[in-house]
């Protein structure tokens, strides 16, 4: 049990530096924009991203995490590199409002089910009031023919 | 005719913000057209870190002084060709009580202070990292150039590169003026 425990530890000790090393500029291009063209740097090939591409390589030569290299990028260009917008202040809406647009359609969608069902209901034809006996028993006659 | 009311409530702030995201991310003239009609309107102030040197300045800090504000960036290719003709002025006006100030925007650091030493450029710079400062004034692209007279209002902007010619004509009517 003690040599499992070990080996796993080992083995965890090896894949974090691994995973750390895993930052490439394929990789991260797709998650950050080219902020002057406004368009995810992966596509661009303006003056702009040749320079944030640059900035990137040299982060990567650096042995730094695709999370440091993120974060450095935020510290040079400002918040709008990333394409993914950071969770916080106003750009919380670009999560919420769809969610609550969800949420809203799902709502009004039950109670137009609501409303549809009990407008079958109503729509029902009335039934006739019971026949008399005598009505009944000349219907039984007539059908007995 | 019924009203579901949560629905027009929500239609109605689903059309607030867009309508705030357009408005937000618009392109401000305020300032082209107030400048159109010979008026000065006051120059946006904020408070930037310093390009080449710890801590952090403002256009207000040459409040007294002709200011030729300029926003730049190395990656801009006309940023690059203008900037021996804004040292030349920074050179020739510092004697006059007027200054080039850089608003190096958008910006790798070291990208720009190295392109900075290259050029031999010795007017300070302030970075705006993500264009906030610029968008105050309604900046569109790169380079462009406003002329601040000694109270702080804009007296000239330019949304191209400047040439000498240019400043020549305004520059000298500024520095003749009193605080």
């Amino acid at each position: 049990m003690k040599l499992l425990a070990l080996t796993l530890a080992a083995l965890l000790a090896l894949a974090a530096p691994a995973a750390a090393q895993k930052a490439s500029l394929p990789d991260i291009e797709d998650e950050v924009m080219c902020v002057e063209c406004g368009t995810v740097l992966s596509v661009s090939s303006s003056p702009l991203a040749q320079q944030e591409r640059q900035f990137i390589r040299e982060q990567i030569a650096a042995g730094k995490t695709k999370e440091q290299i993120k974060a450095a990028l935020v510290a040079e260009y400002g918040p709008d590199v990333l394409a993914e917008p950071e969770r916080k202040g106003f750009n919380l809406a670009l999560w919420l409002v769809p969610i609550a647009l969800v949420l809203l359609a799902a709502g009004a969608i039950a109670v137009a089910l609501r409303r549809w069902r009990a407008g079958d209901r109503a729509a029902e034809p009335e039934l006739p009031p019971p026949l008399s006996p005598e009505d009944a028993r000349r219907l039984d006659a007539e059908l007995q023919r | 005719m019924r009203v579901f009311w949560p629905v027009t409530l929500a239609a109605a702030a689903l059309v607030g913000l867009l309508a705030y995201g357009l408005a937000s991310k618009g392109t401000d003239t305020t300032l082209d057209q107030a400048v159109q009609r010979g008026e000065r309107p006051m120059a946006p102030v904020a408070t930037l870190p310093w390009l080449t040197e710890d801590g952090n300045g403002s256009l207000a800090d040459y409040r007294g002084k002709v200011v030729v504000l300029n926003l730049w960036a190395s990656w801009c290719e006309p940023c690059r060709e203008e900037m021996p003709v804004l040292q030349r002025t920074h050179e020739k006006i510092a004697s006059q009580g007027g200054l080039v100030l850089g608003i190096d925007t958008q910006d790798s650091s070291d990208a720009a202070k190295r392109f900075l030493a290259e050029s031999k450029a010795t007017f300070p710079s302030l970075r705006d990292r993500d264009r906030s400062y610029g968008r105050e004034f309604g900046a569109t692209g790169y380079p462009e150039t406003f002329l601040i007279d000694r109270k702080g209002r804009i007296a000239a902007m330019q949304r191209f590169p400047v040439t000498q010619e240019w400043l020549d004509e305004r520059l000298p009517e500024l520095l003749a003026e009193k605080a």
